[in-house]
């Protein structure tokens, strides 16, 4: 069966109004927040149940079409690029919050719920859902959940893979099942959590809430360098404390964070610390006072405290809007996502900053400081031939500053199309090929979205193991061995 | 055998027969290796693959009698040779070592540098390898996490022998799938743990235990309560029972010795006139009760009424309960000489406990007890698992029958 007759039997199951097929609309989906990706999906459904989403998969199976999970369409890897040849099935119906249990601190969302929801819906009780990736007022908690997102403050408090307690999942064979942890047997769920879609579909989820605290504090700090900054952090780290966040800008990010919402930061600053500290006052006043003086002692020459939650917004305005800020001072720009290991820090940027002047190539440096995850942002001329592939080229090489550091290609945005084929550099070929029999596993067809993270595809029905006996194709006298 | 023998002989110093004091819940092993490097190990379980030698890892044996017997054990491969701290990086916060060390001395060597891997050892000296397979913790686990929460990284021997890792040595890391997390539980079915990375944390400037006496499990689970919403952030709070009696409540705050006290005192207001506070932890802190047969209990903290309850009503009066009341998890110990006497309280509770979700696992029991019931209870998912084996173990070799579903 085709896609015609793939959408005719969805529209079965699901009524005309949430299968797309017509071009003009399914525009909407061709990519995700990874917008030079693009491909147009075959056909768009829009299911309300697990139940329709188990039906779409079957059907999927059975005629051997490959299929693409999305939520809100934020992510920044090409995670939920659809198939032209493939359905892609779109959540964000799926937004109930089914329940919200203070006593027992957790929430049970459907899919579509957006991040920030959630924290709204939890805070009249005194919890919210902590995971704060920057597209939270967006992006889906079923989204947070195939691609672990992070944000600025999981520093202190983790990811989403610590944060979900379990999952209903649709299996690639389209069976409804439930993954938990602590429920014996082996933690599916662990290996599920961020698997970026391609273990199957999410369709209802138990997440941890958390405590809100009884007090943020939350200072700004600038520095004439990057260097003195990086050694404010260090201190503090040193010091024992744990901060909420760390978050670090630098001359060129502040620059068009100015230019973008005016967000008034000490002038001159060759970079700009954001700490925050949260919990019980007693910890916090006493910790606060610690790093004041960890900055001032690393050469900070201007500290805002803020006072209330303006001010603290105020504050977070300028790193919360520095990537979509850039724009104002560069016509195109590649958002790159590595970590190094944060002492690495200073040698890493001096790095980058020779490898900008050497080719030409303006980076402004945003990161989560306190966890060594860089955000440079690579800034080109699209109008320019071949700017693009000079700035392509640059962030390929910041990554490799990265692995060579022994850090990671990507911090939380994940590897989708964007980045499989640097995986070969981070991991072994038996690294990548045991990380796929968990693939095998939950996907031997290959059909739930295919083509990420993975550069090359592992054949499910190879057996892995020792070959005991001689090739087969020596057997047969077709080949020898030398 | 002797063939055997020397062909591992050959790529691992350390081979030689099996003693009969080292059997696994009864089953003696052939051969023991004891690999002092990765490389070796790998060799020996290359060698294993091509005899097709079943084979089960052995740490320092803290859990060795958990769970079923295996159904073969040609081969135990001893784990403690690999005990380097291969990579502290203090300044990162993360440490690397080889998975035979002991969680004890990694924490000696942590706390020279004034940090800590925030995970409980229920029984001192299991180590690091160990721990992981076994998914032990404690009472920490409510502020830092569980074992797979603090675990960033992993090297694995496979099946055939062939070295694997995923992870890294950075905390923050969502490049390819998270090994660490499915292969921590795996009870060595799925591969051979030879290595991990772990996010640290500082210690802490000041400890105190805050602890209150309850007359029944209806009071301390409304204290229990008080203070798990309270915003004085506690990393763990414990409960403490013998079934029938009357129940202890502890606390523990950490932090700077500044806000510490204040906190202790705080959560002390709200377990009542009666509680106490210390610098040391009460004797029953963080261990296992005592007991011929040992359930690990798991459902959402408001359950521990209806626990109490269902022990006291399936005849169990007089076992001990303990564990986390904040994060829902505690482990009883049964003093049962026959089956039944476990059979129908664990019946009784995987009964109750199924929708809320929860479940009781029997981690050790005489022999039997075990031989007559379902250790593991219903274990959702199970297709999807017994999958997860045929990849990572397609002969069936790693520690077989020891895990859930038979496998």
């Amino acid at each position: 069966m085709g896609l015609e007759g793939l959408a005719r039997r969805f529209t079965e199951v699901l009524g005309d109004e949430r299968v797309i097929t017509d071009p003009v609309r399914l525009r909407t989906y061709e990519c995700d927040g990874l917008t030079y990706h693009r491909a147009m999906p075959g056909v768009v459904v829009l299911p309300d149940t697990a139940e329709q989403i188990a039906a779409i998969v079957r059907e999927c199976v059975t005629a051997g079409v490959p299929y693409v999970a999305r939520g809100s369409g934020t992510g920044l890897s090409g995670g939920a690029l659809p198939r032209t040849d493939g359905v892609l099935i779109v959540t964000s119906r799926m937004r109930r919050i089914l329940e919200i249990d203070p006593a027992n601190q957790r929430a049970v969302v459907e899919p579509g719920v957006i991040n920030l929801e959630l924290t709204k819906a939890a805070r009249p009780h005194g919890y919210y859902f902590a995971p704060d990736p920057s597209s939270q007022q967006i992006c889906s908690i079923g989204g947070n959940v195939a691609e672990n997102s992070g944000g600025a403050h999981c520093l202190k408090y983790g990811f989403t893979a610590h944060h979900v307690l379990a999952c209903e999942i649709v299996t690639p064979d389209g069976e409804i099942t439930t993954i938990g942890r602590d429920t014996g047997g082996y933690d599916l769920l662990g290996a599920f959590v961020g698997s970026e879609g391609t273990l199957g579909i999410t369709t209802k989820i138990t997440v941890r809430l958390t405590r809100l605290p009884q007090t943020v504090q939350t200072l700004l700090a600038a520095f004439d360098s990057i260097e003195a900054g990086g050694t404010a952090v260090s201190a503090i780290i040193g010091a024992g404390v744990v901060p909420a966040a760390i978050e670090m800008m630098d001359a060129l990010s502040i620059e068009a964070a100015e230019a973008a919402v005016a967000c008034g930061y000490p002038p001159g600053a060759g970079a700009v610390l954001i700490v925050e500290l949260d919990g019980p006052a007693a910890e916090v006043e006493h910790q606060f006072a610690e790093v004041e003086r960890l900055c001032r002692r690393a050469g900070a020459f201007e500290i805002r405290i803020a006072t209330d939650d303006a001010e603290r917004n105020l504050i977070w305005k300028g790193r919360k809007s520095a990537f979509a800020a850039v724009g104002r001072i560069s016509p195109a720009y590649l958002v790159q996502d590595g970590v190094i290991p944060r002492t690495a820090l200073p040698r890493v940027l001096a790095r980058i900053d020779e490898l900008s002047r050497e080719s030409g190539v303006r980076v402004a440096n945003v990161f989560h400081a306190g966890d060594g995850n860089l955000h440079p942002l690579v800034l080109f001329d699209d109008s320019e031939p071949g700017a693009g592939q000079r700035a392509e080229e640059l962030s390929g090489r910041i990554l490799d500053l990265c692995i060579e550091h022994g850090g990671s290609i990507t911090g939380e945005h994940g590897v989708g199309v964007d980045k499989s084929r640097h995986m070969p550099r981070m991991f072994t070929e038996t690294d990548l090929d045991t990380m796929q029999m968990v693939r095998c596993a939950f996907d031997p067809a290959g059909l739930c979205n295919p083509g990420k993270v993975f550069p090359t595809p592992r054949l499910c029905g190879e057996v892995p193991g020792v070959r005991k006996e001689p090739h087969p194709l020596v057997q047969q006298g077709k080949a020898e061995l030398f | 055998m002797s063939d055997v023998l020397s062909a591992l002989g050959e790529v691992c110093a350390d081979v030689r027969e099996g003693l009969p004091e080292e059997g696994v819940l009864g089953v003696l092993p052939a051969m023991v290796a004891a690999p002092r490097t990765v490389a070796e190990a790998a060799e020996v379980m290359r060698v294993a693959a091509e005899r097709d030698l079943a084979v089960v890892p052995r740490g320092n044996e803290t859990r060795l009698d958990w769970g079923r017997p295996p159904a073969r054990c040609d081969l135990l491969v001893d784990t403690t040779g690999l005990d380097r701290v291969i990579e502290h990086a203090a300044g990162d916060l993360v440490v690397k070592v080889e998975a035979g060390l002991t969680v004890d001395r990694l924490a000696e060597v942590l706390a020279a540098h004034g940090q800590r891997l925030a995970l409980d050892v229920p029984l001192p000296g299991s180590t690091v390898g160990g721990t992981l397979a076994a998914a032990a913790g404690g009472p920490s686990r409510l502020l830092y996490g569980s074992a797979r929460d603090l675990l960033i990284g992993v090297t694995m021997v496979r099946a055939d022998g062939r070295i694997a890792k995923a992870g890294g040595k950075v905390v923050k890391n969502v490049a390819g799938y998270d090994l660490g997390k499915l292969l921590t539980g795996s009870f060595g079915t799925l591969g051979l743990i030879v290595e991990a990375a772990f996010r640290l944390h500082p210690l802490p400037e000041a400890r105190a235990y805050v602890t209150a006496g309850f007359g029944g499990v209806r009071e301390a689970y409304q204290a229990v309560q008080q203070v798990l919403h309270s915003h004085h952030v506690p990393s763990a709070i414990e409960v403490d029972t013998v079934i029938g009696g009357p129940v202890t409540v502890g606390v523990l705050v950490e932090g700077v010795q500044q806000g510490v006290g204040a906190r202790a005192a705080a959560v002390a207001e709200l377990l009542g006139p009666a509680a106490d506070v210390a610098d040391a932890p009460p004797d029953w802190w963080g261990a296992y009760p005592g007991g011929s047969t040992l359930v690990e209990v798991t459902a959402p903290p408001t359950a521990l009424p209806r626990i109490v309850a269902e022990l006291a009503e399936g005849g169990c009066a007089g076992a001990v309960l303990r564990g986390s009341a904040g994060v829902g998890g505690w482990h009883v110990g049964l003093e049962a000489g026959e089956p039944p006497a476990v059979a129908g309280p664990l019946a009784r509770l995987r009964r109750v406990l199924a929708p809320l979700p929860g479940g009781a696992v029997v981690r050790y029991a005489p022999e039997a007890v075990r031989e007559e019931i379902d250790l593991w209870g219903p274990v959702p998912a199970l297709p999807l698992m017994r999958r997860v084996k045929d990849q990572f173990d397609p002969g069936h070799r790693l520690s077989p029958g020891r895990f859930a579903g038979g496998i």
